[in-house]
């Protein structure tokens, strides 16, 4: 089936099997290689993109089901050379090891932040405890992602 | 090249699958897609996210709520309606997966999968839910109670959608209590599951429904358990005869999440929580007649 589906701000199209998985495509087909595959069963976060601002798993989705829609990718969340607050404050607090999960980190960052900009470090740990990392043991992230909020804030 | 329907309409929907039985239903996705990649090309998907009917919360006459099928958990997490009225379905939905999952998993697709540790689902059946069905040959209601039939067996036509989830209204004032136990709140799957509900008149138990999962080959409710303690007195004594029958009644098995001893124990001391739960709640609820004694 032919997809059309605008990502990172930009109308992008594919003729493709509706049933492939977002992941596989935004790979092979649009060479957007930030989004990684950890578990390929919805457990890890690290495929993470938000599809109309949602946050979700881009392994359990079958393409066909983002036609029409719109879609953020880590390859969306710098403006140009400047990297977003929250990839600068993951930099910053040692919040990023070895990478694999950072990219899902971010996004899932994002969305919480927009979703519930006010929330306590512990319902940010909810929001984002669909992400696994293996390296930093998540205070890292957390002091991240709280040093982002009360940078939004000021 | 496998087939994707996307029918835009219930009726379009139900053609479809009439037409095409071989077919796989797709909601969510989030049970299907399932390391999909390891898996043989399906001979085509019927999307029913796409359409819009099925999805979305509305009000129904004498307090009840009426949730399609496809609508998601981050969306039943979202309704006011549901916190305040129907904490109990509430409770379960916040701690299925994590925010991934539930942007994108769907009641419905919890009751289609119908695995004995969907997590909705002792929820939906110790809240006396409903299911509406649908095919090209008709409409019907069923209540969830009866629709489980075996392991991942449901009373189900093969040319049927699931519809909609009806929930009657719950007593005022009603103690929800909702406990998973698992390796680690988020992402794991249950070792078990307590959704119960119960009210409290005049000193004693008025109602209670209790329902398991994760103790049998598929979510259970607790009818003799129930039966034993509605006009008790909420308390310890009540609590131990509750363990009693919890005992006597479920036969869980051992796997790899956990052993029959420990969920029999667990269940017990789950049940016994929630009739001491109930204990708490008395004076927060009264009957109309004692309300006017106290005024």
């Amino acid at each position: 089936m032919k997809i059309e589906v605008t990502i990172n701000g930009e109308k992008r199209q594919v003729e493709t099997a509706g049933h492939r998985r977002l992941l596989d495509v935004l790979r092979d087909e649009f060479a957007l290689f930030g989004t990684k595959e950890g578990c390929g069963e919805g457990e890890c976060g690290a495929c993470t993109v938000l599809l109309e601002g949602e946050v979700v798993n881009s392994c359990l989705i079958a393409v066909g089901q983002v036609n029409g829609k719109s879609l953020t990718t880590i390859e969306g969340m710098a403006d140009g050379q400047t990297l977003h607050v929250i990839q600068q404050a993951l930099i910053d607090f040692g919040g990023a090891q070895c990478g694999i999960c950072t990219p899902g980190v971010a996004l899932c960052a994002k969305w919480a932040l927009e979703k519930e900009p006010n929330a306590s470090k512990e319902r940010l740990r909810e929001l984002m405890s669909g992400n696994i990392c293996r390296c930093t043991g998540y205070q890292a992230i957390v002091d991240a992602v709280v040093s982002a909020q009360e940078g939004a804030d000021s | 090249m496998s087939d994707f329907l996307q029918p835009r309409s219930l009726a379009q929907a139900l053609e479809e699958r009439a037409a095409h039985l071989e077919y796989q239903l797709l909601a969510g996705g989030t049970d299907l897609l399932v390391a999909s990649k390891d898996r043989l090309p399906l001979l085509g998907m019927i999307d029913l996210m796409s359409v819009s009917e099925l999805s979305g919360i509305e009000e129904v006459a004498g307090g009840g709520l009426r949730i399609g099928a496809t609508t998601s958990y981050s969306k039943i997490l979202d309704s006011e309606a549901i916190a305040t009225r129907f904490a109990l379905l509430h409770k379960a939905c916040r701690e299925i997966g994590a925010a991934q999952i539930q942007a994108r998993g769907t009641l419905g697709g919890n009751i289609a999968t119908s695995s004995p540790v969907g997590d909705s689902l002792p929820a939906l059946m110790a809240l006396d839910a409903q299911l509406e069905l649908a095919s090209t040959r008709g409409k019907r209601t069923v209540p969830y109670r009866e629709f489980l039939r075996g392991y991942r067996k449901v009373d189900m036509a093969e040319d049927e959608l699931i519809v909609a989830i009806l929930l009657p209204a719950q007593p005022e004032g009603a103690f929800h209590y909702w406990r998973k136990v698992g390796t680690r709140r988020a992402q794991s799957i249950s070792k078990l599951m307590i959704a119960a509900v119960g009210s409290v008149q005049d000193g004693k138990i008025a109602s209670a429904k209790i329902s398991l999962g994760a103790v049998a080959d598929r979510t259970i409710r607790l009818y003799e358990v129930e039966k034993a303690i509605v006009g008790q007195k909420p308390g310890p004594e009540t609590a131990a005869i509750a363990k009693e029958v919890v005992r006597a009644s479920i036969t869980p098995i051992d796997d790899l999440r956990s052993n029959a001893e420990y969920r029999l124990s667990t269940a017990e001391n789950l049940v016994a929580r929630f009739v001491l739960g109930l204990a708490s709640t008395v004076g927060t609820t009264q009957s109309p007649s004692s309300a006017k004694k106290n005024k």
